[in-house]
């Protein structure tokens, strides 16, 4: 076995570590503490937090990747030790090989037989046009009409083993946690439920398809999974390459005013007056371009497409900042107006130390309702921009790529619904998690809304 | 107020100046002409004279910026910046890599574009004040904390399901309107009618819910507890003191829209098949027609600025309180 | 329903009668208003004092059930006429109120709806209750507005709220009220936010009103001078109770409880002055003009500068305090901020001990930021929330660099805490954990850390309750007696200034318009400009 880092791995295991960091210092702050408990006190907010701290661990076990050592042929005679040109993930490994099994092409949930009629052989060897039956589906029934009783039976076990994880789980934070103040049930429940259909997902997918499989006969709940390391990834290093522009600037343009904040000004006009779309469509081309001129800088195919998403993930930040930056700097406006900042220059304070001591801390509200506000629009985007063309590469599993490869499909008979269902469904409860969640933050951190609370 | 508009007109140059240069920057510097010239030629037929050919016939082998060659004032003409971006300027488009004149196709485009869009703008901005209204009625009810959970799940579903879910149920399943045309004569609103349905739907979530917080804003002001004091019912506070001045922060909110609707929707266009702006950008991104987007970029961040000026003028029309300087 | 049935009250007839109200906090049922009784008679003020959070704005809302959601009354009656209005339904509640009970706010602008004339905001009140419509709607309207003293009444209908001076806005509100001649009239602070000349203008409105129309007046104030202008009975509400009830004259010459004494005592006592301290300058200003460009025009060019501050020459004394005294606009907080150098001159001259330190750059400044402090007025928005006040109080000492090891600085702010009265483990909370006063003495702490010569005081007390505002104020005397720092106390009220300053200065339109010392001022003022603004000064 040998890891293998992409640069995509890399970027979201060092920013997982400074949000941690980063939250482990806003803890000695009591009044950011007190707002946190705020936002966790409420039950919605604990459920839709468990929904996204899962979406994350999902994401981070698949971006742990590694080429698996191929065993060598007994002609071969050496202890040279060659590893599969293919890059798996622990996260592959735990679902147990679903993504393994491959059909010829589409086949309905649950489905003991194909989708499309074929040539095929029957019993006596004549060449009869029937629905070839699945590879991978309902290989152990001895009769197609045990199916009901059989998945019944296994959704019965598979429960019980969820339940015997899910007690693993949260006895020990029911131990830990259990006189808190916080309703730490919602999120057990929600942990709960999240553990038992995982369990169930991955002992049922070894004898069915539970979402189908696609038209490459590719099974649609893995790639459902598949997309959620790229939903969360774009979601958050798009915000990590933006962050830092839209801050120093909308800081710089509030504090210093002058012909800084024209300069700030001119350029955030500027850039928002580009159609969003078009500048971000013109740079993926011109990226795409770029790799296909230059094919040879990647060593593995998915090194590429790690690549071509890297590089989307810049160009949406970079395209992106100007809200941010707006913000910023009206907020700093507001602040460099205040008495502790005019407090701070009669003392004779520095700039850079006035800028990080009073300005910086008191516009991380803004910061954080932005991140995780912009968290879901982003999400949301991917899908639309891999329908243009200009998304994630085709190679890599997104709920984007998979919607553009199904929406024609919609119009055959028989509908085939479930990879939009799967896309959909996943995607959905991403989003709505992070859309509750952001709606309780800003709630908790947004003075405006605070204030109206203390006044009514 | 003249001198105004015109003080923001001439402020405009720079802007527009500043997208041309980045525009110019991306597409002939970023990425050079003979790389435009590879991709467009496909891998076939990649040779330094097919490069060059094709250069000639689209009018790329100049110089960039500076034409040594040339003699006085074409030194600068007579440069692929000079032809491709500061024409732009006089609203010459040129023609697109596939050799139709872009100014004529932007121009009858843009009609069937503007067709879906404002009908689409101007109902789904009606319906999201109606719904607001509705539920700002019964503020601190359950109902109320419903519809917001109401207004997130719509907001939580992609655009692309709107569509798709619309086509399945309204065109496919009950069969009531075509799925996807367009025709200029005879029931045009037969086209119309879904993807204007489409576009309000999917922007009631988060258009209800923002207007929502802002009357919820406006409720709390101390001229709503003025008009209790002079025993105006809920009702009348609601419609005489709560929606006019909820209607500012609207009507200045969405002014800056109303001049980029010409450029039409990148999606609802092209699942529809409605020969507009937006179909007409997503095209050109699919073949990869740099000169077309290049234009459109130009006459959107035009479109965006005379929206932005647009919105000032509104803010004086709306908030007495406002005066132009 | 027209005016010519209603039968004016006879002077002394109860009109609003108040019985054991009590109001609660929804969520906790803590009490805020506990149990209190009053009744309003007809022609006669009756003034509710307290100071913020005592309790007496909820009363008025909740006698005309207007109290926000998160207040609940829990017992008690409002009685209007005979008729208890908590029986009523929300219907005939609203027919109640404007017409028989009215009530004019505290903030004037924010209280008018700012997209609708005014002229419209004063006939909604008479569509409402009355059958009044067209032409002689607006005749109504007109003749009310001459009625309470607005200029131009005819023209004036159709401006909306902000272009009215804040006096004017105050006189729509009274309009409003009186419209449907009401026998009740609330009255929530309704000068807290206008200059003092003004203020006196409104409160005379509102007496004469009283008394020409039989009003019922219930005025809701912690200004005592207001109260000893205007009304004829007091209570005073502290901590939801009502501690003390009795005639004006009773009041202020035998109060009975110890914290009405305090209320009094805060009103200025014009014989007692501070003599000049001493010659020796410290601070000398020469001309100084602080411009601030007006641009117009197509190319923005500068035609024309407000003249915020222009021509201000005067000279403060080691040890001294100068009241510089104006109202909100006149310029005296900008050349606070001047002589800070927070703020350009655009000319004229400002020496510290002989030097001139006006237009010195960040850095050839710093050497006098140790000698030149400041306290601003919003003690909350002084300090940043996100710092401890002990870091709040080391951050000068640390950029000024006055070379003290770690545990000497923290020495020192324990000493600086202890003297201002706090207590030296305040050093390791945040500002939010603090009241008003505390803040402000947080304040006084920072400014001392650096060993100032002067201290420029921004109007440090007028956020701050009138109990609080004494202390505040003892605190700064007693620390010019025991360090001999001078002050440059900006203010807009004269009532404080006779126990505080040396010297006065009286700024209007950015001119400094007369001073001299402080019983020259106050005793023989010789500008008109003076002589209003010490009319409206209450005194005992």
């Amino acid at each position: 076995m040998k890891p293998v880092i992409l640069w995509s791995d890399a970027l979201i295991f060092l920013l997982v570590i400074s949000l941690a960091l980063f939250f482990w210092r806003l803890r000695r702050d009591p009044q950011t503490r007190e707002r946190w408990a705020e936002v966790f006190s409420s039950r919605l907010g604990m459920v839709a937090f468990t929904v996204i701290a899962a979406y994350i661990m999902v994401a981070l076990l698949d971006s742990l990747h590694f080429r698996r050592a191929l065993e060598n042929p007994e002609s071969l005679a050496t202890e040279e030790v060659f590893y599969d040109n293919k890059v798996t993930s622990v996260f592959d490994v735990l679902t147990g090989g679903m993504g393994e099994r491959f059909e010829r092409t589409y086949s309905a949930p649950f489905a003991l037989l194909s989708f499309e009629k074929e040539n095929i052989k029957d019993a006596d060897g004549r060449d009869i046009r029937d629905f070839p039956p699945l590879r991978h589906a309902g290989q152990h029934l001895s009769h197609p009409d045990e199916r009901a009783a059989d998945i019944l039976g296994k959704s019965v076990r598979a429960l019980l083993w969820g339940l015997l994880l899910c007690a693993l789980v949260i006895t020990p934070q029911w131990l830990l946690l259990r006189g808190s103040r916080f309703p730490w049930l919602a999120s057990w429940t929600t942990q709960a439920v999240i553990l038992c259909s995982a369990v169930w997902m991955v002992s049922l997918s070894r004898h069915y398809h539970i979402l189908g499989t696609d038209q490459g006969g590719a099974d649609v709940l893995f790639q459902s999974l598949k997309g959620i390391r790229t939903g969360v990834l774009l979601g958050t290093l798009a915000t990590l390459v933006m962050l830092p522009i839209a801050v120093t600037l909308g800081v710089m343009a509030g504090y210093f005013k002058g012909w800084v904040d024209d300069v700030v000004q001119y350029l955030y006009t500027t850039l928002s007056s580009i159609p969003g779309i078009l500048l971000i469509a013109a740079s993926v081309l011109l990226f795409q371009v770029y790799i296909d001129l230059n094919p040879d800088f990647f060593a593995v195919g998915m090194e590429k497409a790690d690549a071509k998403f890297i590089a989307l993930c810049f160009i949406l930040g970079v395209t992106s900042w100007s809200t941010l930056c707006r913000l910023i700097r009206a907020e700093t406006l507001k602040i460099s107006q205040l008495g502790y900042v005019q407090a701070a220059h009669a003392f004779g304070v520095s700039h850079t130390r006035i800028l990080g001591r009073h300005v910086l801390p008191n516009v991380v509200h803004i910061i954080l309702i932005t991140f995780v506000l912009d968290f879901s629009a982003l999400v949301l985007a991917e899908a639309v921009l891999s329908y243009i063309g200009v998304g994630v590469d085709p190679s890599m599993g997104s709920w984007g790529n998979m919607i553009n490869g199904a929406r024609s499909e919609l119009s055959r008979e028989p509908t085939i619904w479930w990879t939009l269902t799967g896309a959909f469904f996943f995607m959905f409860v991403l989003v709505l998690a992070a859309n509750l969640f952001s709606d309780l933050v800003r709630d908790a951190f947004d003075p405006r809304t605070s204030l109206r609370r203390a006044s009514a | 107020m003249f001198a105004y508009i015109v003080r923001r007109l001439i402020y405009a140059i720079p802007i527009l100046v500043g997208v041309n240069l980045l525009t110019f920057t991306l597409f002939f510097v970023v990425n050079s002409p003979d790389d435009m010239a590879a991709s467009q030629l496909g891998d076939k037929y990649v040779t330094p004279e097919a490069i060059e050919n094709w250069k000639q016939k689209n009018g790329y082998d100049k110089p960039l910026f500076l034409n040594p060659d040339a003699a006085g004032v074409a030194q600068i003409t007579d440069t692929i910046f000079f032809d491709k971006s500061v024409r732009l300027f006089a609203f010459d488009f040129g023609r697109s890599e596939s050799g139709r004149d872009i100014t004529t196709d932007v121009a009858t485009r843009m009609w069937p574009s503007l067709a879906v869009a404002l009908p689409t703008f101007l109902v789904g901005i009606g319906v999201n004040i109606c719904v607001a209204l509705m539920v700002v009625m019964f503020r601190g009810t359950r109902l109320d904390r419903g519809a917001v959970f109401v207004f997130v799940a719509l907001m939580s579903i992609s655009y692309l399901f709107y569509i798709i879910g619309g086509q399945f149920l309204v065109a496919k399943t009950w069969r009531l309107v075509p799925i996807s045309g367009f025709h200029t004569e005879g029931q045009v609103w037969k086209f119309l009618i879904l993807p204007v349905l489409v576009g309000v739907v999917a922007g009631i979530g988060a258009g209800a819910r923002w207007y929502r917080t802002l009357f919820l804003e406006e409720a709390n002001q101390d001229y709503v507890r003025t008009a209790r004091a002079k025993g105006c019912s809920e009702l009348s506070i609601l419609f005489r003191h709560i929606l006019p001045n909820a209607l500012i922060p609207i009507l200045t909110g969405v002014v800056v829209l109303i001049p980029s609707l010409f450029m039409g929707s990148l999606l609802i266009e092209s699942f529809f098949g409605i020969p507009g702006l937006g179909s007409y950008m997503l095209d050109a991104i699919n073949s990869q027609d740099f000169a077309i987007v290049r234009s459109m970029v130009f006459i959107g961040s035009i479109l965006y600025i005379i929206g932005l000026l647009l919105t000032d003028i509104s803010y004086t029309w709306a908030d007495p309180r406002v005066r132009l300087s | 329903m027209s005016r010519e049935h209603q039968t004016q009250p006879t002077a002394g007839t109860v009109c609003l009668r108040v019985q054991d109200l009590t109001v609660t906090l929804a969520e906790t049922g803590e009490a805020i208003v506990k149990g209190i009784s009053f009744e309003l008679q007809a022609g006669k003020v009756f003034a509710l004092v307290g100071e913020s959070g005592s309790g007496k704005s909820v009363t008025s809302l909740a006698a005309m059930r207007l109290l926000p959601d998160a207040l609940r009354i829990s017992g008690g009656s409002v009685e209007v006429s005979g008729q208890d209005l908590f029986g009523l339904s929300e219907a005939r509640m609203q027919e109640v109120r404007g017409r028989r009970v009215a009530m004019i706010f505290q903030n004037a602008m924010s209280a008018l709806n700012p997209v609708q004339t005014v002229g419209r905001q004063v006939a909604e009140t008479l569509r409402l209750h009355t059958r009044l419509r067209g032409a002689a709607l607006r005749e109504r309207v007109v003749s009310l507005f001459q009625e309470v003293g607005i200029p131009d009444p005819e023209q004036r209908f159709d401006f909306f709220p902000h272009q009215l001076s804040g006096g004017q806005q105050q006189r729509v509100m009274i309009a409003m009220a009186l419209a449907c001649e009401p026998d009740v009239l609330i009255a929530d602070e309704p000068t807290t936010a206008l200059d003092v000349t003004i203020q006196l203008q409104v409160l005379n409105l509102i007496r004469e009103l009283t008394r020409s129309r039989q009003l019922a007046v219930l005025l809701i104030t912690h200004d005592m001078g207001v109260v000893k202008n205007t009304a004829d009975d007091v209570a005073v509400m502290y901590r939801g109770e009502l501690i003390e009830r009795a005639s004006v004259e009773d009041f202020f010459h035998n109060p009975k409880q110890a914290y009405s004494r305090r209320l009094i005592d805060a009103l200025p006592d014009l014989t007692h002055f501070r003599e000049a301290a001493t010659d020796s300058p410290l601070l000398e200003l020469e001309d100084v003009k602080v411009w601030f460009p007006i641009r117009r025009g197509l190319l923005q060019r500068v035609v024309d500068h407000t003249r915020a501050v222009d021509g201000v020459s005067l000279a403060i004394g080691r040890g001294e305090t100068y009241a510089l005294v104006g109202e909100s606009g006149s310029g005296k907080s900008t050349l606070g901020r001047a002589v800070l150098n927070l703020e350009p001159i655009a000319g004229g001259e400002i020496r510290f001990q002989g030097e001139t330190i006006g237009g010195l750059g960040r850095g050839a400044m710093l050497p006098y930021r140790k000698q030149i402090q400041v306290i601003f007025q919003n003690p909350f928005s002084s300090m940043n929330p996100r710092m401890t006040v002990g870091d709040i109080i080391a951050e000068g000492m640390i950029s000024l660099g006055l070379a003290l090891s770690p545990e000497e600085r923290k020495a020192r702010i324990q000493r600086l805490l202890e003297r201002v009265q706090l207590a030296a483990e305040h050093a390791h909370r945040y500002p939010h954990e603090f009241s008003g006063g505390q803040l402000q003495r947080i304040a006084i702490a920072r400014a001392l850390a650096v060993n100032p010569e002067l201290i420029i005081c921004d109007e440090p007390t007028s956020a701050l309750d009138v109990s609080i505002r004494a202390e505040v104020l003892d605190l700064l005397a007693e620390l010019q007696r025991e360090f001999g720092v001078s002050y440059l106390f900006i203010t807009h009220d004269l009532s404080i200034v006779p126990g505080l300053a040396h010297k006065v200065g009286v700024m209007q339109r950015g001119k400094l318009v007369e001073q001299g010392t402080a019983e020259q001022i106050l005793t023989a003022p010789e500008h008109p400009y003076t002589r209003a603004l010490l009319a409206a000064v209450p005194r005992i």
